[in-house]
């Protein structure tokens, strides 16, 4: 009996092969909590862009990490032992991300990063199974100190104790050469910087230039607005991005930041997809939604040349980067991290929206540096 | 370090504290009188908040707002009280803790549902709005201020209600024998209700006021639910003027750790790496406090 079903199994499994192979794919992100718009653009452009390619073979497993590293780990071994996944992405943080992807990987399991990039994982760590699809962590705080050398001379600079967090500041350290008028690290979903903004008032900074995605930015602006200091801010553009503009209000106007994309990158693939994502959801995208636009594409378009169960034909097709990236041009470098620009952006407000536009490029073609210490 | 920084972070660490004393009053009321653990508690937190951000922006009055605030919080408390509470008080705590529980995921998810993943907006009234110049040349943002005041006048006004109304009589006579009061003909069901929708009521402030600090949005309530947990066990469970000292120390201590542990480190490490290791610290600094203080004193400073 056992034999009988055994063998029926298998001529069923011999027969569905003959059609066009299913692909799972295993998303892990931020659905709760105060990351939660984050995660929640990267879910809602991933699965439109999923739905309008018409890809019946797709399938997707969403999960909600609630912004914790150990859940985010047993939602990757169930995805992986049980599920079965054949690829992992959706990530945001990279506390989360340094706890799934070494051990994601280990296991010949391909992860795509559409949002965070440790330099962990950038340099040494390197790994031909780990596509990074957005950026170095370090590129748009690079970008903003070299920006920053332009008007400024002592510079406060601020970010959450996290990977993310140190890598921001070694970015902006990097290209800025003025001095620092100070450097402080707050703890990650931090809502009160009374403290911060109190040394701020008392450190004679020109400027200051602040990383804090998600609820912890609007908390930083919406106090620093109020708390009398008139010194000018300036940030990644994720503390800027179309998930936090609206609940920080006016005290955004004008402030400057950087990022590889902004709605008005003038490119068609881009112009679908925010008009696409506006159309769907009523609302603008956001660069997280952006990142996962292109992850989400990539997939796709190496689907389109090879079988996902051909591990290395399907990794040579990913890196080969053969898609319409929202971003404009975009490639791979040697550590699969993309070769991109990185922009300035300046709060704008557009029929009484706040949002972003393009006012200069801070860096073309950048790379990122930890590439030479990946022996690939 | 001038006497106008160390000024503003006395303040700082001051308001923190006056604002833990909202959430934390309430707490330890509810748990002194009813012995309920109430993991919820950040929940009305989050009701206050959401309910001033969308009566200030519908009427665009943050008085309105507050009002509004008050109004939700209590009665989500009150409701909460008469539909789930009120079968848990004979259960054990592990039974309350459970039910609680549930109930943070039923409001956070519910939150959600009807206002969506993303912040809301909600603005410093424009009275408010703006800095005043403290003695010794610095700037102190005014609404702190105004939070600080609101805080030291719930206070007065609990130690009022407590000590000299005929509610608060029952209130202490609730907290000392619980049986005995309904024995003597007090309709200890309508006394409990009313403690709860008080509790609640104090919270959803709290969350009306930060709220126009930080961002309004779904899950706002629990880290500070934590911090008032340790509050009330550093006052002792049930006290509310231990749960004042407590708020106040923890703000204090917090405030004054996050500004000074980096400060002291940078002088024998480099920068960077004293900021890493001072906010590593600072972060754990009053939960160090907290079990230096169990360590003496079990049951907290004032433990009733």
């Amino acid at each position: 009996m056992k034999k009988i079903l055994a063998t029926s199994m298998l001529s069923l499994a011999l027969a569905s092969a003959a059609y066009a192979e299913p692909v799972k794919i295993g998303v892990i992100t931020t659905l709760s909590g105060g990351g939660a718009g984050l995660g929640i653009d990267m879910r809602d452009a991933f699965t439109l862009a999923m739905k309008q390619s018409g890809n019946k073979d797709i399938e997707l497993v969403i999960e909600d990490d609630a912004q914790k590293p150990e859940i985010a780990v047993q939602l990757a071994e169930k995805m992986i032992q049980s599920d079965k996944v054949d690829l992992l992405t959706g990530i945001i943080w990279s506390n989360l991300a340094m706890a799934v992807v070494p051990n994601t990987v280990a296991q010949d399991i391909i992860y795509l990063s559409p949002n965070a990039g440790p330099s962990a994982l950038a340099g040494a760590n390197c790994n031909a199974n780990y596509f990074n699809v957005a950026y170095q962590n370090d590129n748009f705080h690079e970008a903003m100190g070299q920006y920053a050398n332009k008007d400024y001379k002592k510079t406060f600079i601020l970010a959450p104790n996290y990977p993310a967090g140190k890598d921001a500041l070694t970015g902006f350290k990097r290209f800025y050469k003025g001095e620092l008028a100070g450097e402080v690290y707050t703890q990650v979903g931090q809502t009160d910087y009374a403290a911060e903004i109190a040394q701020i008032r008392d450190s004679g900074a020109d400027s200051v230039f602040f990383f804090l995605p998600g609820g912890m930015g609007i908390s930083f602006m919406k106090q620093y607005a109020q708390s009398g200091v008139k010194t000018p801010v300036m940030g990644p553009g994720f503390s800027f991005d179309q998930d936090v503009l609206g609940a920080i209000g006016d005290a955004a106007l004008g402030v400057k930041n950087s990022a590889t994309w902004s709605k008005d990158l003038d490119n068609d693939a881009n112009k679908k997809f925010v008009e696409a994502f506006k159309t769907e959801y009523k609302r603008l995208p956001s660069i997280y939604a952006a990142q996962s636009w292109d992850t989400a594409n990539l997939i796709l378009a190496a689907l389109s040349k090879a079988s996902v169960k051909d591990k290395e034909a399907f990794k040579a097709a990913l890196k080969a980067a053969d898609f319409k990236s929202v971003r404009g041009k975009f490639v791979f470098n040697n550590n699969n991290h993309p070769i991109q620009n990185v922009y300035v952006r300046e709060v704008v407000k557009e029929d009484g929206v706040l949002t972003n536009k393009i006012v200069a490029t801070a860096f073309e073609d950048h790379k990122d540096a930890y590439a030479d210490k990946c022996k690939m | 370090m001038s006497t106008a920084l160390l000024i503003e972070q006395l303040l700082n660490g001051l308001q923190l504290g006056v604002m833990l004393f909202l959430m934390a009053a309430g707490l330890t009321l509810i748990f002194g009188v009813m012995g309920l653990i109430n993991l919820a508690h950040g929940s009305l937190y989050m009701i206050g908040a959401f309910a001033c951000a969308v009566v200030a922006s519908a009427t665009g009055s943050f008085w309105l707002g507050l009002i509004a605030s008050l109004a939700a919080a209590a009665a989500a408390g009150a409701i909460m009280e008469v539909v789930v509470i009120r079968r848990l008080y004979d259960r054990d705590h592990l039974d309350q803790v459970l039910a609680t529980f549930a109930l943070i995921l039923i409001f956070s998810e519910g939150s959600r549902w009807i206002f969506g993943s993303f912040p809301l907006y909600l603005d410093i009234p424009p009275l408010l709005q703006g800095a005043v110049s403290l003695p010794g040349g610095g700037q102190y943002q005014l609404y702190r201020l105004a939070i600080i005041a609101v805080g030291v006048a719930v206070a007065l006004g609990l130690y009022l209600l407590i000590s000299r109304t005929r509610l608060g009589m029952r209130i202490r006579a609730g907290e000392s024998d619980r049986e005995m009061i309904a024995a003597l003909g007090i309709d200890i069901q309508t006394l409990y209700t009313i403690v709860f929708a008080l509790g609640a009521a104090l919270a959803g402030l709290a969350g009306a006021l930060v709220g126009a600090l930080q961002s309004v949005q779904v899950g706002m309530g629990e880290p500070v639910l934590i911090l008032a947990f340790v509050v009330i066990v550093i006052g002792g469970i049930g006290s509310i003027k231990g749960a004042l000292i407590g708020a106040i120390l923890v703000g204090l201590i917090d405030t004054m750790g996050r500004f000074l542990l980096p400060k002291t480190l940078a002088l024998i490490l480099p920068a960077a790496q004293a900021g890493m290791v001072g906010g590593a610290l600072a972060s754990m600094l009053i939960y160090i406090v907290m079990a230096l203080i169990l360590a003496f004193r079990p049951r907290g400073l004032f433990a009733a």
